[in-house]
């Protein structure tokens, strides 16, 4: 019997080095899997996890420095999806209260413009146009619906419309 | 000589049997439908941008004459059916969506069915060169009228860039109910016939071939005969076995040649092209009598109308008018199908027009409901009767499962919506309306893939441009630095050399 | 005049779960009846006792999941489990035994995998294989077949209703007297035995081709498959696979090693073999679905059955042969896909 136990022991010694020198010689590419994870997240860009755009957010997921429920508007689906991916336990969505922004766009009221170029800056995907002193105008269907825009301006002319 | 050839036929996978319900309206010749009172012409009867208006509310028009045209983009004219004066271009409810309304043009008709002059119309086609020839189809409004109503002109168009070997007619009728084909076979066997050398010239080819099914001997005899009047050798007749769905464009294809036509391809990748009988008439009706698209065969069947029969009626007729020459609904009168049982339209009014692509009016007395649906036992029957050789069952667990991925690698896209797969289905599963409503999910779901891709690459261009924006910045302010350092450096040399020639001037003057 | 709507195709399909489940059923009667005849009304008593399980298993667990009980229970497909586990059950198996087997078949092996549509496992082989693990004493007393003997006594319905329910014999029958071993319990101890096949055969249990009783029940279920396949409720290439993937491998060693194997035709009359042929291994749930797929999953079943009963220890092995490839289907599945007309024809299943 102390035959076999050896045996079986020192067949599991012998897997478990292998897989640790297959981690070393083949580790897994960093790059690919901030990729994978920013693949799955809805690239709304709105930092409404906390990270300036969803890229940055997956560089923390990976680096475990975040945790992989910070996107509402992701939703249930991609906090599953990742949890899939990455191996992780899935779990509830930390705040639900902004999710449905893909069903939104912004829209400037052109007749209140002053063209002060701050909503433009705060686009993170650049989908306002304008210049200096000249008309702003949302490009409808590049908007993520975000809201980044909505603060910076100074006479509050940007609103959200529906339109899915 | 014999009236039919049964060649080397290719095989199609699956498809069923159905009892074919066709005995009913073929029993008497067609029935020419007067002319209505009102004739409603919806804008869109084809497939591509709806044609505009050309004509104005209270103008008087001829039978034949151009109402509505393209703007250059996909589409086909529509023209007046039958004489009589414009009195509005408003919404009516159209079959193309189940009742709901669209524009249409509605001509109050005026009884005497006055045409235009057709002389100058009709011309010698065997003078014209494709192009020409096509451009001419392209003036009669003529659209595919197996159901499918893409603009003809455009489609051959498309066709002939395309190395080509088969032109193949579509003669099959497979579907239970609709025998209009069948019937224009048997009467306008010669309209047929010239049709297809009309076709052979516009595409330059050299061979046709007829496909009918073998359950349709009269049609066989009447085609037969034509081309025995003529000795057209260039034109085969080929029978078919009678399953559906033999009848769609690419299982015909498979059928006749035995090659398969790509996913999201054409037949003209196979070097085929198919065209309906009924638009073979019609394109000869246009070429050589002058006569635009205004008038089709359409089966009135079912046992929610009386006297079931096939009518030529002119398009625009409402499908209330087109009842009453079947003898009106019967008490058993249930469910309004535009097509046929399996991929028809069941529309809510019977206040839609009848359009192009209008080749049956199916009333069932059945109102057919949804049966106590059970979970799928795996019977594989499904996937023994797809025609696309798919796996339903597996193509409905990642339906079920909102799973795009797998539904593309499954094929769901290559899903005819045949219907086959429903009508085995011992769990009484609605498969293809699943299937239809995946095909939606789908694309939505590639739609925000596409927009959320394009949403990343505007961000990272954007963090791109603003860290170069920074590098300028601080290489500029780098250089201003250096450079102003170096102008210090050179000010205060010069300073301290000018001081020491002051002193050395001083000293000098000192002594 | 105004109609409702609906979403084509506005047809009614033809068949239905019920339809099918009760010509299975049908398909099982000459059989029945041919058992009852060789072994006494065991069986009918075996199968109340297991529609009861079934039915009451399937209500309760179709109930705790919030489904709807009456389409759950019309469908029949407890009934179906029920005959299944009474054929292979033996004739005078104590209530409680055919009780486990049928809830745990029903229960864990059916619902808790997600109920009709979802099992990955036979429910009435795993319901077996439990009854056969948990009480191998049990499982092993096999009755005697009718052979014209003069000691042999037939038992009345209510001497087996009685045994069955409390485990007591009328006063002048003891088990010995009316238990006899299967045939193939007595191919695989004579074979151990170094006798070989021709010498066993003499034993007048082994009847005429393959095992009294026995050969005749497999006779009709053969036949009662036959009409299935002609009603296209089954397709054939799942019992071809069974029976060829058993007969190939005998046929080559029985003609190779003559004498300490059983013959082909022994294997294939004998025991469960067309009952699985026919009606276990075509369960659809739980067998491969593509035409290919089911000629390997069938060769698998058949090839195991011949394994088990050559080289393992249990005589007939039909259960187990099932259940393992039971657990091969998904991976089967998988590599069998047909090719999508239109696309191109490339590396099976791996692309």
């Amino acid at each position: 019997m102390w035959i076999a136990v050896a045996t079986i022991t020192g067949l599991a010694l012998i897997a478990g080095l292998l897989l640790s020198y297959a981690k070393q010689r083949f580790p897994a590419k960093s790059d690919d899997i901030v990729d994978s994870v920013n693949d799955l997240l809805p690239q709304t860009q709105c930092a409404q996890c906390g990270y300036p755009g969803c890229r940055p957010y997956a560089v923390a997921i990976v680096d475990g420095a975040a945790n992989i429920n910070l996107c509402p508007p992701g939703g249930e689906d991609t906090v599953r999806r990742l949890a899939d991916l990455l191996g992780r336990e899935p779990m509830p969505l930390e705040d639900t209260t902004r999710s449905d922004m893909s069903t939104t766009v912004a829209v400037i009221d052109e007749s209140r413009c002053i063209g002060c170029m701050h909503c433009r800056s705060a686009c993170p995907v650049d989908a306002i146009i304008g210049t200096h002193q000249l008309m702003h105008t949302v490009i409808a269907s590049e908007c993520t619906g975000c809201e980044l825009c909505l603060p910076p301006c100074p006479v509050d002319c940007i609103t959200l419309e529906v339109i899915r | 000589m014999s009236a039919a050839a049964t060649y080397d036929l290719g095989k199609l996978h699956g498809g069923l049997r159905l009892p074919s319900e066709k005995e009913v309206s073929t029993t008497e010749k067609i029935l020419h439908a007067p002319i209505p009172d009102q004739l409603v012409l919806p804008l869109t009867q084809h497939v591509g941008n709806p044609s505009q208006p050309i004509i104005g509310i209270g103008e008087r028009v001829l039978k034949g004459q151009l109402i509505a045209n393209t703007d250059g983009s996909l589409g086909a004219p529509i023209h007046a059916p039958s004489s009589g004066k414009i009195v509005a271009i408003e919404p009516w409810p159209v079959s193309r969506r189940n009742g709901e309304t669209a524009p249409c043009i509605i001509i109050e008709c005026d009884g005497n069915d006055q045409a235009i002059e057709t002389a100058e119309i009709i011309v010698d086609y065997t003078k014209l060169d494709p192009d020409s020839l096509l451009h001419k189809i392209m003036q009669g409004g003529i659209v595919g009228l197996g159901g499918a109503v893409f603009p003809t002109a455009q489609k051959l168009m498309q066709a002939i860039t395309a190395p080509l070997e088969h032109l193949i007619l579509n003669g099959i009728e497979c579907e239970p109910y609709i025998s209009c084909d069948d019937m224009l076979m048997r009467e306008y066997a010669a309209d047929v016939i010239q049709g297809a050398q009309i076709l052979m010239h516009a595409l330059s080819l050299s061979q046709c071939h007829v496909a009918v099914e073998s359950d349709k001997p009269e049609a066989l005899i009447a085609l037969g005969e034509a081309l025995a009047q003529i000795d057209e050798p260039r034109i085969v007749l080929k029978q078919v076995p009678s399953i559906y769905p033999s009848g769609g464009e690419d299982q015909l294809v498979q059928l006749v040649t035995n090659k398969e036509v790509p996913s999201g391809g054409l037949p003209t990748d196979v070097g085929c092209v198919v065209q309906n009988v009924g638009t073979a008439a019609a394109i000869n009706r246009w070429v050589c009598h002058g006569e635009p698209l205004i008038s089709r065969v359409t089966t009135i069947t079912g046992h929610g109308v009386a006297k079931p029969v096939n009518v030529l009626a002119r398009i625009g007729t409402t499908i209330a008018d087109i009842v009453t020459l079947a003898g009106g609904y019967t008490e058993h009168a249930r469910q309004l199908i535009i097509g046929g049982p399996m991929t028809g339209r069941s529309v809510s009014t019977d206040r839609v027009p009848l359009v192009k692509a209008s080749n049956c009016v199916l009333v069932l007395a059945d109102e057919i409901t949804q049966g106590n649906e059970r979970p799928c036992i795996r019977c594989g029957e499904c996937a023994e009767v797809c025609p696309i050789q798919l796996l339903p069952q597996q193509l409905y667990w990642f339906a079920c499962a909102d799973n795009e991925a797998k539904l593309r690698k499954f094929g769901l896209i290559d899903c005819i919506e045949c219907g086959c797969c429903d009508l085995v289905c011992p769990s009484h599963i609605p498969l293809t309306a699943d299937f239809r409503m995946a095909k939606g999910r789908m694309r939505e779901l590639a739609d925000e893939k596409a927009r959320a891709e394009r949403a990343k690459q505007r961000f990272e261009t954007r963090n791109l441009r603003i860290r170069q924006e920074q590098e300028q910045r601080d290489k500029e302010l780098a250089n201003q630095k250096e450079t102003a350092r170096l102008f210090a450096t050179s000010k205060i040399k010069a300073i301290v050399d000018r001081a020491r020639k002051k002193s050395t001037d001083d000293q000098d003057e000192e002594q | 005049m105004e109609f409702n709507r609906r979403d084509a195709p506005f047809v009614t399909p033809a068949t239905n779960v019920q339809s099918i489940m009760l010509q299975v059923l049908y398909a099982l009667i000459p059989a029945a009846l041919a058992y009852v005849w060789y072994f006494g009304p065991g069986l009918i008593l075996n199968f109340i006792v297991a529609a009861i399980f079934c039915a009451a298993g399937e209500a309760a667990m179709l109930h705790i999941r919030g489904k709807s009980v009456e389409t759950g229970l019309t469908d029949f497909s407890a009934l179906v489990t029920a005959a299944l586990l009474a054929f292979a059950l033996p004739a005078l198996t104590p209530w409680w035994v055919t009780a486990t087997a049928a809830l745990f078949g029903v229960v864990v092996a059916k619902h808790l995998y997600g109920g009709l549509g979802f099992n990955i496992f036979n429910p009435a082989m795993a319901g077996y294989v439990v009854a056969m693990v948990s009480f191998p004493m049990h499982m092993n007393l096999w009755t005697a077949p009718r052979m014209g003997d003069l000691d042999y006594h037939y038992m009345t319905i209510l001497e087996s209703a009685r045994y069955m329910l409390t485990g007591t014999f009328p006063d002048y029958l003891s088990f010995d007297a009316i238990s006899r071993a299967t045939p193939l319990d007595t191919v695989k101890a004579g074979l151990r035995n170094l006798q070989t096949f021709e010498e066993i055969r003499v034993n007048s249990v082994m009847g005429d081709f393959g095992g009294r009783g026995w050969e005749w029940i497999g006779n009709y279920i053969a036949m009662g498959g036959a009409w299935l396949l002609m009603r296209k409720i089954i397709r054939w290439q799942i019992p071809f696979g069974v029976l060829a993937g058993l007969l190939i491998p005998s046929a080559i060693l029985y003609f190779l090693e003559p004498g300490i194997h059983a013959s082909p035709g022994f294997f294939m009359f004998s025991g469960g073999t067309m009952l699985c042929a026919f009606f276990i291994a075509t369960d659809p749930v739980s067998a491969a679905t593509s035409n290919k797929g089911r000629l390997i999953y069938g060769f698998g079943v058949g090839f195991l059955i011949f394994a088990i009963r050559t080289w393992g220890s249990y005589a007939d092995g039909v259960a187990f042969a099932i259940l393992m490839m039971n657990m091969s289907v998904p991976a089967i599945d998988y590599l069998t896909k047909p090719h999508i007309v239109g696309h191109d024809r490339g590396p099976k299943g791996l692309s």
